[in-house]
C-alpha cells in the first residue's frame, strides 16, 4: 500500500475496502511514544509476563527466552513495567 | 400485466420483497412497521421464501446483521420505525460508507418524548445525512414498487449504496389500497441476481470498516459524497426501465396542476394525496395554485426542483417535522437553500404540520395558502409556523 498522505479521493477501493490482508503492519504505531522501555537482562526471570500483558502485542522472546521490546509498535504505554515482578523493565523518557 | 389486487399497503411491501427474493431479513418489531416483518416471518415459516429469517433482539443487531449479510453478498431486508430507526442509527451510517446495498422501509412515526406511535417524519429527519438514497412513497402502489427499484438501483456496480424507502405509518402503513403486483417473470428480468465484486470471504481475505487516520478521513467522506451524488443517473435509469416494463413512471419530483402556477404547494410523502384535492378544489375557484411533491430526497434532485420552481412566485412547504430553535422544518431549510443563489427566486413559506398524524385536511392546505399569500400582501416575507397549534 501506498503511504497515506499520498491517497487522493478517487484512489480508495468502494466502501474504503482494504485488499490487502495484513497491511496494518505498515503503520507504525511507535511513533506516539513518549517514554520507551529499557530492558535489563540481567534480572528478567523469563516468566513472560510482560508479554501476556503488552496491549499492543510488541513483546516477543528471543532465541534465550528473553524479553525483546518491538519498538516499530511499542506505544510506550508502561503497563510491561509496571507488572515485570524483578523489576527488569524501566520507563525512560523518549529524547526531545 | 400484473395483478389489482385490494391489500394493506404493509403486506404488499412483503410482497415486494418476496418478489425481490432476499436472502436475509433481521428485524425487529415495532409499531407501525410491525406487519411487514410478521408477514415475512410467515413467508419464510411456509416456505414461499427462502430466506434466513434472524429474529434478533434490537434494530442495532437488525442492521448489524443486515450490513454482515449483505457483506457476504447475502441480498438483505429489514424495516423499523421511529425509536427502533434512532437505536439502529449507529450503524445505519455505517452501512453507507461501507456502501453495502440493504434496502431498509421505514413506516414513519414520531420520535419521543412525549411517546407517540403516530406518523410524521421526525424519525428520519434524525438521519437525514446518514448517506442512504432516500425516497418517500405516497401510496402502496409507490411502496411496492420502490421495494423493487431500490433493490435495482442500491446494487447497481455504478451506485452499491443502501436505499431507504419511507411511507408514512398508519396512513400508508396500515390502510387498503388497489396495488397493481408485478409478476416473479417481469421482477426477474427487471432485477439481476446479486453479484458484489468484493465480498466477505475466508478465500480471498479482505478488511471492510478499517481506520482511517486525519489524513485520509477527508478524501473519504469526499468519495462517499460524490458516490451519492453520482446516483442520479441510474435512479433514473431504474425508473425509466421499471416504467417500461410496468407503464408506471416516477420522477424525483412529481408535479401536479403546475402549468401557470403562482404558487406551489410543496409535500413529502402521503399528504401529498390529499394535496392534490386541495389544488383541484383551488383550481376549480381560478387560483394559480400546483403542486410539487418530492419523491427523492437522497441525492437531493436540485436540477429538477430549480426548473420546477423557478417560474412559482411563492412556494408553501410542508414540513412534518420541526429543527427546534432552528430554521424551522428541514424540507423548506434545504429547499431555500438550493433556491439561494438563483438569479430569481420564489418565497418560501413553511408550515409544520400533520405532527403525531394529526390530521391535515383539504381546507388545511388552502387555509396554508391563503396565510401565506396574506403575509406576502403585508411584505413580510413569511417564516416558519407551526400550523394548527392551540395558542
Amino acid at each position: 500500500m501506498k503511504p497515506e498522505q499520498d491517497y487522493k479521493w478517487r484512489d480508495f477501493e468502494r466502501g474504503y475496502v482494504i485488499t490487502e490482508p495484513g497491511s496494518s503492519r505498515e503503520y507504525h504505531t511507535g511513533d506516539w511514544r513518549s517514554q520507551r522501555p529499557i530492558f535489563d537482562k540481567e534480572r528478567c526471570i523469563k516468566c513472560g509476563v510482560c508479554w501476556i500483558f503488552c496491549p499492543d502485542c510488541a513483546i516477543r522472546f528471543d532465541a534465550e527466552g528473553y524479553a525483546e521490546m518491538d519498538l516499530d509498535y511499542c506505544k510506550g504505554c508502561g503497563i510491561c513495567s509496571r507488572e515485570c515482578l524483578p523489576g527488569a523493565i524501566t520507563m525512560v523518557d523518549e529524547e526531545g | 400485466m400484473g395483478k389489482r389486487v385490494g391489500m394493506e399497503v404493509s403486506i404488499a411491501a412483503s410482497e415486494a420483497v418476496r418478489l425481490a427474493n432476499v436472502d436475509v431479513i433481521a428485524a425487529y418489531p415495532i409499531t407501525p412497521q410491525t406487519h411487514i416483518v410478521e408477514h415475512l416471518s410467515e413467508f419464510v415459516n411456509n416456505g414461499e421464501l427462502d430466506a434466513e429469517f434472524v429474529p434478533v433482539e434490537s434494530e442495532h443487531s437488525a442492521m448489524s446483521v443486515c450490513s454482515g449479510s449483505q457483506a457476504v453478498g447475502a441480498r438483505s431486508f429489514t424495516c423499523t420505525s421511529s425509536q427502533g430507526l434512532i437505536l439502529m442509527s449507529e450503524i445505519v451510517y455505517c452501512t453507507a460508507a461501507m456502501r453495502l446495498p440493504v434496502i431498509m422501509v421505514l413506516a414513519n412515526r414520531s420520535l419521543s418524548n412525549p411517546i407517540s406511535i403516530w406518523n410524521d417524519h421526525t424519525d428520519v429527519m434524525s438521519i437525514r445525512d446518514c448517506g442512504w438514497i432516500q425516497y418517500f412513497a405516497e401510496n402502496g402502489q409507490d411502496v411496492f414498487d420502490h421495494v423493487l427499484i431500490s433493490y435495482r438501483v442500491g446494487e447497481d456496480r455504478d451506485v452499491m449504496l443502501p436505499v431507504i424507502v419511507n411511507m408514512d405509518g398508519f396512513s400508508v402503513s396500515h390502510v387498503i389500497e388497489p396495488v397493481e403486483l408485478v409478476d416473479q417473470e417481469t421482477v426477474d428480468k427487471f432485477l439481476p441476481p446479486y453479484k458484489p465484486d468484493i465480498v466477505l470471504d475466508p478465500a480471498h481475505p479482505v478488511t471492510m470498516g478499517a481506520i482511517v487516520l486525519p489524513s485520509c478521513y477527508t478524501e473519504a467522506k469526499k468519495a462517499q459524497d460524490e458516490a451519492v451524488k453520482a446516483s442520479m443517473p441510474t435512479i433514473l435509469k431504474g425508473w425509466q426501465e421499471f416504467g417500461d416494463l410496468t407503464g408506471r413512471y416516477y420522477h424525483p419530483i412529481e408535479e401536479y396542476r403546475t402549468e401557470g402556477a403562482e404558487v406551489l404547494l410543496v409535500t413529502m410523502g402521503g399528504i401529498g394525496e390529499t394535496a392534490m384535492w386541495a389544488v383541484d378544489q383551488m383550481r376549480e375557484k381560478g387560483r394559480p395554485v400546483g403542486l410539487l411533491k418530492m419523491r427523492l430526497w437522497r441525492p437531493f434532485p436540485f436540477e429538477e426542483f430549480r426548473k420546477a420552481a423557478s417560474k412559482a412566485r411563492m412556494l408553501v412547504v410542508v414540513d412534518r417535522a420541526i429543527s427546534y430553535g432552528g430554521p424551522g422544518g428541514p424540507v423548506a431549510s434545504e429547499l431555500r437553500s438550493a433556491l439561494y443563489n438563483e438569479p430569481k427566486r420564489p418565497l418560501v413559506a413553511n408550515f409544520i404540520a400533520g405532527l403525531a398524524s394529526r390530521d391535515v385536511a383539504p381546507f388545511d392546505f388552502i387555509e396554508m395558502v391563503d396565510r401565506a399569500e396574506g403575509a406576502c400582501k403585508k411584505g413580510m416575507e413569511p417564516e416558519y409556523e407551526i400550523y394548527g397549534v392551540r395558542e
